[in-house]
């Protein structure tokens, strides 16, 4: 009687014999997945081997050191009578301050924004103010460039010159030579604006995440806007608005033309702090300022420049994707 | 005995608002930004910087006061935040129409319609405006992109079909490595480029330099878009076609491929929107002419963004009249390709 029972239907795993067609559409498709790695390696690999004669005559002092002297082209071991220079040390302390200032600023514009579309427009300007953002952020760098050089210097300046003037007495806003035109604090703006939509969007996915019970419960206990935004929705949200602000960080780092014409580059000396002096330095726009002119040895020093660029957007991109990823995984 | 009450909102008796709130409310909002204009046309503040930070300062305090003795008891940091939302939304509204309006009307100021139709071979250094064009810049551009496109957009939906098809024990990698390829400074995919097919004597400097270099940064974008698309297809679809005898490869062909379709090209009009404006690749890549070259294998190509570099470069008046016009059309094209993905995507449901 028992044993007709228990035929209860167990799960079988079920064995597929790939056909031959299927086994190299499968191998096609694990080729396509594995094209981005390829690629990556080889940017790595073709970047290490071009800048190898450099990275071997100057070691690791030409991450620390600051000069950018071509001399005659050659290396001292070849019998050089103007023997050339290269460190880096201030374009890359310039490219990651400019970073800074400009997640500086475009951090908390973004989140306000992100909060705004959520907690203060009304929602029929949503969707229309969401397409706008879209907008602004697929700008073409070139078009910031532009407006960076002709729309914002000239009140730039003015923002400058005040800040200068009032709060000069605090070292990052002194200045040595009253010049302010192309400052890492204007490179700095100009980021700032390209890189507030990025923040904004990635900030306001992570909020439409926060579990509308956990609102609704605060909202039951009493809680004002305010002590939601505060208690449940910027605690929750941690993780994802740190790495929205990492991913413009990223992009910040490795941004060359909107940079290249509000930025005096200075090769001689770090400016570590004074972000109002029209000397900053940027390693991308170190790049596209000496290509054009560059003879084999400065080339291959301008590759080690674009390999330290490479691993450090890198570094800053992962940790933006994993703490983006987290933050989503927690829903 | 009388009972006083407060007259309620009538058609929403829930709602807590009446009357004199809402006058407070219209009073302090509307108010500050009148007071703030006064205090500046009467005090020697200057500048639409200085009447909103005005502004600013103004209704941070009337704010808090009507927080304090408003009809509604609120807290400070409630209305502070209120007002700091609206400064953030003002700052980047402004900051982003200072961006879009110039591009219009300094391009349309530049306008004339040589400036389409003829390259820029026969531009002097100080030539009107009505010699020369951009036709060349243009031209590049078109062609530029679609090789990019030719090489990215295939090999963009592979990544993404190995996500969504295969879902082998390699997925999480391949996800990583494509956020990490979407993070590659667009010049350092210019100085690879250089290195691994112009200087070792594959390519010229050309339009197919210049393509590969912007299909890198174009890859990333197709692969995350159209993975999510492909996602988007019910599995009972793929699971109805494989018990109907359909080997995997057909199942992708004739099931997957066809109801992502919208969505795939959604993602490739992305992948475009993404690299017409790219600038410093091409400049190390494709490196730039002013004289009309359609090949993409041979020569050096111009492009619009390169155009505009190096008229800035150049820095003359009509030079820049040039490059405001180049980037408004350079503008133009990106907003219909964003235009055409939004148009498609609102069709296709896909968030």
């Amino acid at each position: 009687m028992t044993s007709t029972l228990e035929l209860e239907p167990t799960p079988q795993a079920i064995t597929v014999l790939r056909t031959k067609g299927d086994r190299i559409f499968r191998g096609i498709l694990i080729f396509g997945g594995l094209v981005s790695f390829l690629v990556l390696a080889g940017i790595f690999g073709y970047l290490a081997q071009s800048a190898a004669p450099v990275l071997q005559a100057f070691g690791f002092q030409f991450f620390t050191d600051s000069s950018w002297y071509a001399g005659d082209g050659l290396l001292p071991s070849e019998g050089s009578i103007d023997p050339p220079t290269f460190g880096i040390l201030p374009m890359l302390w310039g490219s990651i301050l400019i970073a800074i200032i400009s997640v500086g600023i475009a951090l908390p514009l973004g989140v306000g924004i992100a909060l705004s579309i959520v907690y203060l427009i009304p929602k029929r300007t949503v969707f229309g103010f969401t397409l706008f953002i879209d907008l602004i952020a697929a700008i073409p760098s070139i078009v910031f460039g532009l407006w960076g050089f002709f729309v914002l210097v000239p009140h730039g300046i003015l923002w400058a010159e005040w800040l200068n003037e009032k709060l000069g007495f605090i070292p990052i806003f002194s200045v040595q030579f009253p010049a302010f035109e192309q400052s890492p604090f204007m490179a700095g703006l100009v980021l700032a604006i390209m890189i507030t939509p990025i923040v904004a969007v990635v900030t306001r996915q992570i909020f439409a995440l926060v579990p509308p019970d956990l609102i609704n419960a605060a909202q039951a206990l009493g809680g004002s806007r305010w002590t939601i935004i505060r208690d449940v929705v910027l605690p929750f949200s941690r993780g994802g608005i740190i790495g929205g602000a990492m991913l413009g960080l990223g992009r910040a780092l490795g941004e060359t033309v909107a940079v290249f014409f509000v930025l005096q580059l200075f090769f001689d000396e770090v400016n570590w702090y004074r972000i109002l002096e029209s000397s900053g330095g940027s390693v991308a726009s170190l790049i596209i300022a000496k290509f054009g002119e560059a003879g084999a040895l400065e080339i291959s020093a301008l590759f080690a420049a674009g390999l330290a660029l490479f691993v450090i957007t890198l570094l800053a991109n992962a940790a933006a994707s994993l703490l983006v990823n987290s933050s989503k995984a927690k829903k | 005995m009388t009972i006083t009450t407060t007259k309620a909102n009538s058609r929403k008796p829930w709602d807590a608002t009446d009357s004199v709130y809402r006058n407070q409310q219209l009073l302090v909002h509307v108010g500050t930004p009148l007071l703030a204009a006064l205090v500046v046309s009467l005090t020697g503040i200057r500048g639409g910087s200085g009447l909103f930070c005005t502004w600013l300062v103004l209704h941070l305090i009337t704010g808090a006061l009507l927080a304090k003795f408003g009809r509604r008891k609120y807290s400070i940091a409630n209305s502070s935040m209120q007002v700091l939302l609206v400064a953030s939304l003002i700052i980047f509204v402004t900051a982003a129409m200072s961006v879009l309006l110039p591009v219009f009307t300094k391009g349309i100021a530049a306008f004339s319609s040589n400036l389409l139709f003829q390259d820029a071979s026969t531009v002097e250094p100080d030539s009107v405006l009505t010699t020369g064009g951009i036709l060349h810049a243009i031209v590049g551009t078109a062609i530029i992109v679609l090789f990019a496109s030719i090489i990215s957009i295939p090999f963009g939906i592979l990544a993404a079909l190995y996500v969504t098809e295969v879902r082998g024990r390699l997925t999480p990698y391949v996800r990583f490595f494509v956020q990490a390829m979407s993070g590659v400074p667009s010049i350092v995919a210019g100085l690879f480029v250089y290195a691994a097919l112009i200087v070792s004597g594959i390519l010229p400097f050309s339009g197919l330099s210049g393509a590969i270099a912007l299909s890198i940064l174009m890859l990333p974008t197709v692969a995350r878009t159209a993975e999510e698309v492909l996602l988007l297809v019910p599995d009972d679809l793929r699971s109805a076609a494989l018990a109907l005898g359909a080997t995997q490869r057909k199942v992708v062909r004739m099931v997957v491929l066809p109801s992502a379709g919208p969505g795939l090209v959604t993602a490739s009009i992305l992948g475009i929107a993404r690299i017409t404006g790219e600038t410093a690749p091409l400049l190390l890549t494709a490196f730039g002419a002013t004289t009309l070259n359609a090949n993409p294998f041979n020569e050096p190509m111009s492009a619009l963004p390169i155009y505009i570099f190096t008229q800035m470069l150049l820095g003359g008046e009509n030079d820049v009249a040039r490059a405001w016009f180049a980037c408004m059309v350079l503008m133009i094209m990106v907003g219909l390709l964003f235009g055409t993905a939004r148009f498609l995507v609102s069709r296709s449901g896909l968030k």
